[in-house]
């Protein structure tokens, strides 16, 4: 029997993706990716809330949700995904509100990171961390 | 500074315990005589508006003995804080003599002498006189039932929690929330909540899972001494996690902090006076949504279990932990005026079984919903010598023998039970019944399933479970305690992050390490998987105990705890 990783997740008490070592290249890729966004530019906090679980209920489908008001556009990445890629959202001048959700997969527990343009020029940084778990001996 | 010790807390005797202690606590026992139903359950209250708040009964109509934990620990910014302080430090952080009644109800020492000394606490019949007086002097006092009621004997098993509906209704209970109610799976949930169901099911984080949309109600709004109190509801944020999902699926949980903001201001956008939230998200959780969001006055907190004999306070919100297994009602009295609440006064009610005077009608209820199991459950399997609990960080003595039994029964080289916090206690000399058993193990999903496991994977499992404790984020626990092992010894530092808390397993069978790449037959139960197969718990373990007569613990020393 085959196994992928995700359905390992299902397979007796335990699931090998709680606890893999993030490999190297995925933190570069991160990186990478958000100095390609930003330009090299310095990111800070500000105006971006990013909503996800602390704990995901389903590793395959996990709902995230950005907020992000004045922002021109919104980098999503999963750090520890093998290619972290998730979404950019571009919110043009007519925009009502600048909220964007979508559910993505995750390999294992990993940040989920968030990078909004502003429209000053401004980056916007926001990361939080999701935990996939077993799970099974809450009493 | 690294503290390393190791922990007996298995089998034992009642002389080891009463020698070891040095209070001398006999002669103080007589304070007993002195314990009366009046106060114990005091005079009039202050304020203006009562809460009555009873939480994680788990089916416990009968009163019975509950040990405390004597491992409680606490990491990060916790440690050494309520709860998670026991014994000594628990008694002189809340001004208890020891061997006194409260320290009995409240602490670990001395279980078994104090239990005999002081008898078994709880019963429902109980818990009605008790809220029928509070009711005499506060008639318009709101019942607040934080959930994990519907599960746990033998009889909410068998009636699919029907039994305990029917009771929390004649208590008068005005709202609930649910952890353990969803085990029986959604659609019997929505079937009581819509047909049989009194209290309000309230569950501001309870989700559709596919639409995201809210699924059952956030929050009541109840209006008492011409108040509007606002009593939100939070369900266990993780069932899906640690409950098996596959009985939810439509259903989506979480802390959700943000929804818990917004519905706090629309409760006082609708005039509330005073916002109650009726949580089971467990004491530290709570602990942090407290200090996150503002504007919750009282947090009556679930699911960890904790008693704490006086409001644990973050900033203006009151926490209030009520304990389990029916052993505690809380009484919380608010004083309130237009601009809100001015004054909170608590008082964690014991109930001690043979001080409180049984409520003739609940008392009749409760016997007309055993009446159809009485027989079965009255079964006599064997007897205990020594004291069987289960609460505490790592292993209990009834999770040993529930270990002991996989092994034997399912022939097995290691055995995993999961750290429920639920579970009556007996203490040695007491016959163990069919109920008994079933007081530890009634579940709806019980299959005792025998496997192979990689010795890298049981490390694995276990690094995931003690991160879901021992993670320095209250939002990244999931309020169980350390899965039980049998025959798998261990070592484990709380303070190191996940991956490097679990060191030296070793098979206890030949005392040789446990090899990542060896495979391992493993026998455990309540997997939360769909499509486990094997034996109802209960019939191992009732197998077990038939075949020893007499059940006798040894010393449990095979996990070896460092604390940071």
């Amino acid at each position: 029997m085959t196994l992928s990783r995700r359905e390992t997740l299902t397979i007796g008490l335990g699931a090998f993706a709680a606890t893999f070592v993030l490999p190297k290249f995925a933190f570069a890729a991160t990186e990478d990716a958000i100095a390609e966004f930003t330009g090299g530019a310095a990111t800070g906090q500000g105006d971006l809330t990013l909503t996800a679980p602390e704990i995901a209920e389903n590793g395959n489908t996990v709902p995230i949700e950005i907020d992000a008001p004045g922002a021109e556009a919104v980098l999503i990445l999963a750090a520890g995904n093998p290619n972290p890629d998730v979404a950019t959202f571009h919110f043009g001048p007519l925009a009502g509100s600048h909220v964007a959700s979508t559910r993505i997969r995750l390999a294992g527990t990993q940040d989920v990171v968030a990078v909004a343009k502003m429209s000053d020029g401004s980056f916007v940084e926001a990361r939080q961390e999701v935990k996939v778990t077993i799970g099974g001996c809450g009493g | 500074m690294i503290a390393r010790r190791h922990f007996l807390q298995a089998g034992l005797a009642a002389s080891a315990l009463v020698g070891a202690s040095g209070f001398g606590q006999w002669a103080r026992l007589a304070a007993q005589q002195s314990l009366t139903q009046e106060d114990l359950i005091g005079g009039p209250g202050s304020g203006t508006v009562s809460l009555v708040h009873i939480t994680d009964i788990h089916a416990q109509t009968q009163p019975i003995y509950f040990r405390e934990p004597e491992i409680n620990l606490g990491v990060g910014a916790v440690n050494g804080k309520p709860p998670h302080i026991t014994g000594d430090a628990f008694r002189s952080a809340f001004g208890i003599e020891a061997g006194s009644a409260r320290d009995y109800a409240l602490t670990h020492d001395d279980f078994v002498s104090l239990a005999k000394a002081y008898g078994r606490m709880g019963g429902l019949d109980r818990i009605a006189t008790v809220v029928k007086a509070i009711k005499g002097d506060r008639p318009e006092a709101l019942v607040l039932d934080g959930g994990d009621t519907w599960q746990g004997s033998l009889p909410a098993l068998r009636t699919q929690g029907a039994d305990m509906v029917r009771l929390f209704n004649a208590l008068g209970t005005d709202a609930m929330t649910a952890h353990w109610e969803f085990t029986l799976g959604s659609e019997r949930v929505r079937d009581i909540v819509e047909g049989e169901l009194d209290p309000a099911f309230l569950g501001a984080n309870i989700f559709d899972a596919e639409w995201d949309e809210p699924a059952f109600e956030p929050m009541q709004m109840f209006e008492r001494g011409g108040h509007q109190i606002a009593v939100i509801g939070q369900a266990f944020p993780y069932m899906p996690i640690a409950n098996p999902g596959w009985m939810f699926p439509e259903l989506s949980f979480g802390i959700r902090q943000e929804r818990m903001a917004e519905v706090v201001q629309s409760a006082r956008d609708q005039g509330a006076a005073a916002v109650v939230l009726l949580s089971h998200n467990g004491f530290d959780v709570d602990r942090k949504l407290a200090a996150d969001i503002p504007g919750i006055d009282v947090i009556l907190t679930g699911h960890t279990h904790d008693a704490i004999p006086e409001p644990v306070m973050v900033g203006k919100t009151a926490l209030i932990a009520s304990g389990s297994h029916g052993k505690f009602v809380s009484r919380v009295d608010l004083d309130l005026d237009g601009s809100g609440v001015k004054g909170i006064e608590h008082r964690l009610i014991p109930i001690f079984s043979d001080v409180i005077a049984p409520d003739p009608e609940m008392a009749a209820l409760v016997e007309e919903t055993r009446a159809p199991f009485a027989e079965e459950m009255s079964e006599v399997l064997g007897e205990t010598s020594s004291l069987l609990y289960r609460r505490g960080n790592f292993n209990g003595t009834w999770d040993d023998l529930i270990c002991n039994a996989l092994i034997s029964e399912r022939e097995a080289d290691i055995a995993l039970s999961p750290g429920f916090r639920w579970g009556a206690s007996l203490i040695p000399g007491q016959q163990i019944t069919r109920e008994d058993v079933f007081n530890v193990t009634a579940m709806s999903y019980p299959e005792a399933y025998r496997t192979e496991m990689t010795g890298e994977f049981l490390h694995t499992v276990m690094e995931d479970v003690a991160d879901n404790l021992f993670n320095p984020d209250p939002y990244y626990q999931q309020g169980g305690d350390m899965v039980r092992v049998g025959g798998l010894g261990y070592r484990i530092d709380i303070s190191k992050p996940q991956g490097a808390r679990i060191s030296e397993m070793t098979l206890l069978r030949t005392g040789a390490p446990i090899d990542p790449a060896t495979s391992y037959v493993v026998a455990g139960w309540a997997s939360v998987n769909e499509g486990t197969e094997g034996p109802p718990i209960w019939e191992v373990v009732e197998s077990h105990i038939r075949r020893l007569g007499t059940v006798s613990l040894e010393p449990n020393d095979s996990v070896d705890v460092v604390t940071g």
